[in-house]
């Protein structure tokens, strides 16, 4: 059986790249891949911990509900960023700066 | 060293190595392609975490759903003129310093916590049966989780309605 640290640290790697995505790119869809990333790290964490608990897996039922809510924010952010495009002719996190559109 | 343990090392290596590729690449397609590799590496890290139903979830919503919709957010939002799809990056000092100390100090804590020594992992390992989980997992769902269970469906159904209307053309709203 695979110790639960070695999880948990391809778990805090996933993490941190999704981190340094978000805050280096300057493109708005490789932001989301970066939030995307943070996600699959957090269910990392939460099936590897559930493994343990075989009666009631409240992790995996977690997991289920965090592919969700995941896939229910990456529809809506795609179509914001579908509507940002359209006003500003651009996805560039520093060309967006006007907040009253 | 058995052939479940390489082949445990063999996908995590390969999921952190695409992932790290998103970070070097320039060209936003390589990176969405980078991100499928990654995901289906974490479907397998699933499976060997014994959660084979999330593991046919993630390939199904995130390779199927997540990562197209993404690919169409790329076609959408760039002229397709012959030339690559590139994206700039700033603040790279920071960022990559502040992903290094972030991992330096998750690492610091995760091999000082002692899992074998916490009372209900241990003993769920001496009493491990390794039996499908999927039965459980969808007794719960239906049990216990019902509400949580329905809340998702209608978020999904507004979350869809939401895409729709905000993604228009907008001229009957």
């Amino acid at each position: 059986m695979i110790p639960i640290e070695h999880y948990l640290i391809l778990s805090a790697l996933l993490f941190c790249i999704g981190v340094v995505a978000i805050i280096t790119k300057k493109n708005v869809i490789v932001v989301l891949m970066g939030i995307e990333l943070i996600l699959n790290a957090a269910n990392i964490n939460l099936v590897a911990f559930s493994q343990y608990d075989h009666v009631q897996i409240q992790g995996q039922v977690l997991t289920l509900f965090v592919i969700v809510v995941a896939a229910a924010e990456a529809a809506v952010a795609l179509a914001i960023i579908l509507r940002v495009y359209a006003h500003y002719q651009s996805v560039n996190i520093d060309e967006i700066k006007d907040l009253k559109g | 060293m058995s052939l479940i343990e390489i082949l445990f090392y063999v996908f995590a290596g390969l999921a952190v190595i695409s992932a790290s590729l998103i970070l070097i690449t320039k060209n936003v397609l390589y990176a969405a392609f980078a991100l499928i590799v990654t995901f289906l590496c974490v479907a397998a890290i699933y499976v060997f975490a014994g959660a084979e139903f999330i593991a046919v979830t993630q390939i199904m919503v995130y390779v199927g759903g997540i990562l197209v919709l993404m690919i169409f957010g790329v076609m959408l939002t760039h002229k397709l003129t012959g030339k690559d799809v590139v994206t700039l990056s700033h603040n790279r000092f920071v960022g990559y310093l502040l992903g290094i100390v972030l991992f330096g100090i998750l690492f610091f804590n995760i091999i000082n916590i002692n899992a074998g020594t916490i009372k209900w992992i241990s003993e769920s390992q001496a009493t491990s049966t390794q039996s499908s989980d999927v039965n459980n997992l969808g007794i719960s769902l239906m049990s216990d989780y019902i509400l949580p269970f329905e809340i998702a469906g209608i978020l999904l159904l507004v979350a869809l309605i939401g895409a729709a209307l905000i993604a228009g053309t907008g001229k009957k709203i």
